[in-house]
């Protein structure tokens, strides 16, 4: 068998490996050392089939590779339509990455109800998976609100402190939200009466679809505010910290890893793939909000007293570079912001899976109550140097490269846009080092802090791959950019079409 | 044809030294770290001393590409090797410098804990300290920029159990981040403008360019945003303040980094920029101004400190101000010049203070030394050496570095070379205040020159917690490289005796196919009167005659400037002990001012650091997030749940019926999809 024979199936495979084991964890028994080896193997699996997607795929190529179109409901008119270009590939890959690394973190702090946390995981992956995958608007839509139920579950039932809270707000929060963007789908559906996203966009270019050039404008907004709630862009923010603070660690993870840059992806594919003149027309305050949530997120995280909460902030300042590289409509912004969603999640998810292992020690994210560590978790603290240094942005690590690009890219198309966020690279060093100085520099000033329990080989295994990933990534990014690119022209030829109409006129 | 060189191999030896002593090194002996570190750092300087001897043979400027790095676009930038007689300069002196600084650091770290973190460290840095200068694109550069600041912000942290040492470290690299910023910018106008980083077509593009162009003001943004990011790696005003902070880190770190190597990075920077700030005169003020201030500035701090280091420390940065000079003023030669002699004897300054630090059992107050010419004679005659260097008594190294600096200086403006005087005077006062209360009258410390702290439980990581034995002389592991050092800081700068002084000046010959080939057509004309003088062509011909005369005489002034802080110093160190203590409340206040560094650093914290945070906590987060933001959606939340009161069933606080309702919300949702999308057919 030609392993290209897989290419039409293989996205469909590894998207529902995920929920084929979650589906087979329900009928095993409730043996939880038997049900975490299980989920490992499940999301290892699916982990090594997604290899074939950056092996196989043909980086000089633009469109969608790997592609399947089937239709599934008659009516409504709904395809089974996947397909990934050389952005929403990395996405699906950093994904199920990402995933196995939770299950080994979870693997001692996870005790009560195993069976059903292993599911939600599953589940989620799939429907992480899912929405980058798709090409039909209904199944998008479909896997993009399947995120929110075990997500909100696992922030709901594994949880911390003010767990229900945190958890009904994100849910309420990304669902109405979500509901424009619903109303915006359903808009197009009923005047061209296809979801394929390849149709419509061909159609839209086309001039083919009715009304559309005075309702664009409304149809942008409402996938707009869907995905800005998600990112989250400044102001829609808040349900992030609290959402991040009381959620378990692999929720953590996935959330920040994983589910932010659905919102990203997004604005990039729809946005900008579906709205090229109205995202042009609304670049101004869109940037400006990107670069509110760079310097209010890097500020807010800087004063935060709760080691979680600081990591969540500084979430939302990185995100605004992916928001301000996609809305400068410049290669360099576009690749940048691209490379900044996965570097993002390599760093950010291994801070939080760090994060978490302090937790699991002391039941504290407070970093008041922490100082010193350096001393008796030496491998911790390099492991936690490692990636706060990717996250600063210190080049020859993944985070430079992205935001390199992505400034560069704002400032070519607006100076001062560009210099605004490059402010960033100062507020970055002071709050991670700040807290890093806090948290493992100076004497252990808690006696309790001085008997903690380096990370042991399950850690290791779990931190390693993102450190390494880190490094790899900021040394060799060209394998991620090669293929990024060619999809990025492709997006941005509707935009040097517009400029030359504008020109024209 | 060249052959290739293969020069990636040098920053790349230290690199593999790093990382096998940072991932294996703490089961390593002592022995085997410090052979691991010194053989990988050793056969950098050997390979570049093998690349010196071919130089002559070599086609220069010589450049190489190992691999692409990113791309973007049209934009694209490579891992890439330049060479010409500028990176040989600075190859040798930080291969050579720092080679000797590592076996130096064998003896004076022996028997400090995280031993094989330090050369694992120190080892990193050689390697971005050579990516930094043999890099052929700025952002190659950049990668060694920041890296070194990496390297420095860990060495000077790495007694980390000290909060000061955690802080200085911290504060080091949140300085040099904002000097970053600038630089980051400037490669941004770079990228707009010329479409790439790389030297050659960026100053190709820029060659033609002169200041009537309309590119004036574009050149100038882009010199002085660069000199932003060189204000912040070399220390200069406002962003010097890391540099005292610095000396945290272990001796042999404040002579490689923040002495020899690092901190010289901004020198090299603006030189390797040089066709540039030539076209930006506007900007070459400005350098000439802020190096012109920061040397006098910090030469006035450094009278009134008492910590050795921290006199060097002050000293360095009024070093480099002098560099800073000279290139605001076009000697870029003169600024390579000096910034190799200051190589020389500042590295080996710092390492004989290590040493002297090491003699007392870990004491660094001058006040509690005295005395110590006999009982540690190679570190005295060393530091000696060094001492007359720095303060400019011929024949030593610092002499014609820094005589050439002040004549150049004096073409371009009296005011500069005057204030470079000044700068001379005070900087030979408190280096001979220095050596008087080192090393002459008596013995201040306590017999035993016991540290005070030497039984913290957690010596591991407190320097010198281990040998207090009385006043001794170091091991030679440390004395020969003081020894090659001295010899270095003797003789360094007579390649570079200038025509005046019947010498050819061989350094700026050498160095004249880089800063001279591409010299732009500036003529006096251009530049406005008291402010950049054109680069002239030294080395073509003699000079006149009467030029000759007046450089002899400012010669002869600088010497005599240097003879009279020696004077001043023996005057009030040696022979009237008691009077500086009497100066010192005549002018109460201003001695304060200056004790306190002028309160820069509280003025600092006043200004910015604490607004920032107090405004950080009360207006963004207490504020905007939870007052305005959440305040809104709970509000709005709370009009809901009175609405929903009857449905509050729901609210059961059980998860499984959370579960339940949230899944059955989505079928519902799902369904009124469907729902939809068939009516719309």
């Amino acid at each position: 068998m030609n392993v290209h024979d897989l290419d039409p199936v293989i996205l469909s495979l590894i998207t529902f490996t995920p929920l084929a084991g979650a589906i087979l964890l329900l009928f095993l028994p409730r043996r939880d050392r038997e049900i975490r080896w299980f989920s490992l193997g499940i999301s290892l699996l699916a982990f090594v089939a997604s290899l074939h997607l950056p092996v196989h795929f043909h980086r000089a190529e633009p469109g969608f590779q790997f592609e399947l179109d089937k239709a599934w409901i008659p009516t409504p008119n709904i395809h089974y339509h996947l397909g990934v270009d050389g952005v929403s590939l990395w996405l699906a890959v950093l994904t199920t990455f990402l995933t196995p690394l939770c299950v080994l973190i979870s693997w001692r702090s996870v005790n009560e109800r195993v069976k059903e946390f292993f599911i939600l995981l599953l589940v989620l992956e799939t429907a992480l998976i899912g929405v980058f995958v798709s090409l039909d608007l209904f199944l998008f839509y479909f896997f993009w609100e399947a995120t929110l139920i075990p997500m909100a579950l696992l922030i709901g039932m594994y949880g911390h402190g003010r767990k229900i809270y945190a958890a009904v707000k994100f849910f309420l929060y990304t669902m109405i939200a979500s509901m424009f963007m619903l109303a915006a789908i359903l808009w197009l559906y009923a005047k061209t009466g296809t979801f394929d996203f390849i149709a419509l966009q061909r159609a839209a270019q086309a001039g083919q679809i009715p009304d559309f050039p005075s309702a664009a404008g409304w149809l942008f907004l409402g996938f707009f505010v869907a995905f800005a709630v998600k990112v989250p862009l400044f102001p829609f923010h808040t349900w992030l910290p609290d959402a991040h603070v009381e959620a378990p660690t692999a929720g953590s993870v996935l959330l920040a890893g994983v589910l932010l840059k659905m919102g990203t992806y997004g604005m990039l594919r729809f946005n900008l793939g579906l709205f090229p003149l109205q995202a042009r027309a609304n670049a101004g305050w869109i940037s400006v909000l990107a670069l509110i949530g760079i310097i209010y997120g890097a500020l807010v995280a800087m004063i935060q007293p709760n080691l979680k909460k600081l990591i969540a902030y500084s979430s939302v300042s990185h995100l605004g570079f992916v928001v301000l590289g996609i809305f400068s409509f410049t290669a360099a912004g576009l690749s940048g912001a691209t490379f900044v969603m996965l570097a993002h999640g390599v760093s950010t998810g291994g801070l939080f899976m760090l994060a978490g292992l302090l937790y699991e020690r002391r039941h504290t994210y407070e970093i008041r109550e922490y100082g010193g560590l350096a001393t008796p978790m030496p491998v911790y603290s390099a492991t936690f140097m490692v990636l706060m240094l990717a996250s600063v942005g210190l080049p020859l690590l993944n985070g430079f490269i992205g935001e390199f690009l992505v400034l560069s890219g704002a400032f070519q198309s607006r100076p001062l846009f560009g210099i605004l966020g490059a402010t960033g690279v100062i507020w970055s060093a002071c709050y991670l080092l700040w807290m890093y100085q806090r948290v493992f520099f100076g004497q252990v000033r808690n006696a309790v802090n001085a008997g903690l329990l380096d990370i042991d080989g399950r850690e290791r295994t779990a931190l390693w791959p993102t450190a390494v990933a880190a490094l790899v990534m900021g040394v060799a990014p060209l394998l991620w950019l090669n293929s990024i690119e060619p999809s990025i022209h492709s997006m941005l030829v509707p935009f040097t079409q517009v400029a030359s109409k504008v020109v024209g006129q | 044809m060249t052959p290739n060189l293969h020069l990636w191999w040098i920053p790349l030896l230290p690199l593999i030294g790093a990382a096998i002593n940072g991932l294996f090194g703490k089961k390593f002996s002592r022995p085997a770290v410090a052979g691991v570190a010194l053989t990988f750092c050793g056969a950098a300087f050997a390979y570049a001393s093998y690349i010196a001897s071919r130089f002559s043979s070599l086609a220069i400027p010589y450049s190489e590409t190992l691999a692409h790095w990113m791309r973007a676009g049209s934009f694209q930038v490579d891992f890439a090797f330049y060479l010409d007689q500028l990176s040989l300069v600075m190859l040798l002196v930080v291969t050579g410098v720092g080679f000797l600084i590592h076996i130096y650091s064998v003896g004076y770290m022996w028997e400090e804990g995280g031993f094989y973190r330090f050369f694992s460290y120190l080892n990193l840095f050689m390697f971005f300290m050579l990516m930094l200068v043999l890099g052929s694109n700025y952002l190659v550069m950049f990668i060694g920029w920041e890296g070194v600041g990496l390297a420095s912000y860990l060495l000077i942290g790495f007694f980390f159990l000290r909060d000061s040492a955690a802080a200085a470290g911290k504060k080091a690299f949140i300085v040099n981040r904002i000097g970053d910023f600038g630089f980051l910018i400037a490669l941004f106008l770079m990228i707009r403008h010329f479409g790439s980083l790389d030297f050659s077509p960026v100053f190709q593009s820029v060659a033609p360019m002169s200041a009537e162009t309309g590119a004036a003001g574009l050149l100038t943004a882009i010199a002085l945003l660069l000199m932003v990011g060189a204000a912040g790696k070399s220390a200069q005003i406002p962003l010097y303040v890391w540099l005292p902070d610095a000396m945290e880190g272990p001796t042999p770190v404040s002579a490689l980094i923040h002495a020899a190597t690092m901190v010289t990075a901004g020198v090299y920077m603006i030189s390797r920029s040089h066709v540039i700030f030539e076209r930006a005169p506007m900007a070459l003020t400005v350098v000439a101004v802020i190096g012109t201030l920061t040397a006098l500035f910090a030469a006035t701090i450094g009278i009134t400190q008492t910590d050795i280091k921290k006199v060097l420390a002050y000293s360095t940065i009024s070093q480099l101000g002098y560099m800073f000079l000279a290139c605001g003023v076009a000697a870029f030669s003169a600024a390579i010049f000096h910034l190799m002699t200051h190589a020389f004897f500042k590295g080996l300054l710092f390492l004989a203070a290590g040493s002297v630090i090491h003699a007392v059992g870990g004491e660094q107050d001058m006040r509690k030394m005295g005395g110590l010419r006999k009982k540690i004679p190679w570190t005295f005659w060393t530091m000696t050496i060094g001492t007359i260097a720095i303060a400019g008594i011929p024949p030593l190294a610092g002499f014609f570095s820094k005589d050439e600096i002040l004549w150049r200086a004096y073409q371009a403006s009296w005011v500069y070379w005057l204030i470079g005087l000044i700068t001379a005077f005070l900087t030979s006062f408190y280096m001979f205040r220095l050596w008087f209360l080192t090393f002459t009258g008596e013995y201040r410390g306590s017999q035993d020159a016991q540290r005070h702290d030497a039984d913290t439980p957690a010596a591991a990581s407190v320097p010198h917690g281990g040998h207090s034995h009385g006043v001794h002389e170091s091991p030679m592991v440390m004395i020969v490289p003081l020894v090659i050092l001295a010899v270095l800081s003797f003789v360094g700068g007579w390649i570079g005796i200038p025509g005046s002084l019947g010498g050819k000046n061989q350094f700026d010959k050498f160095l004249a196919p880089v800063f001279h080939a591409s010299t732009p057509a500036l003529n006096s004309a251009h530049t406005m009167p008291g402010e950049t003088a054109p680069p002239e062509q030294q080395t073509e011909g003699p000079e006149p005659q009467t030029s000759r005369t007046t450089e002899l005489i400012f010669t002869g002034i600088s010497v005599v400037a240097a003879l009279l802080g020696l004077g001043l110093a023996w005057l009030l160190y040696s022979f009237q002990p008691e009077l500086p203590q009497r100066i010192a409340d005549t002018l109460n206040g201003l001695y304060t001012t200056v004790l306190n560094k002028y309160y820069v650093d509280d003025i600092y914290a006043a200004v910015l650091v604490n607004p920032l945070l107090a405004i950080s906590t009360n207006v963004l987060w207490h504020g905007v997030d939870q007052n305005v933001i959440d305040a809104t959606l709970n509000n709005s939340a709370d009009g809901a749940r009175q609405l929903s009161d009857s449905v509050r069933h729901m609210q059961s606080g059980n998860i499984r019926s959370y579960a339940g309702w949230v899944a059955a919300g989505a079928a519902a949702v799902i369904c009124y999809m469907v729902w939809l999308g068939v009516r719309a057919q």
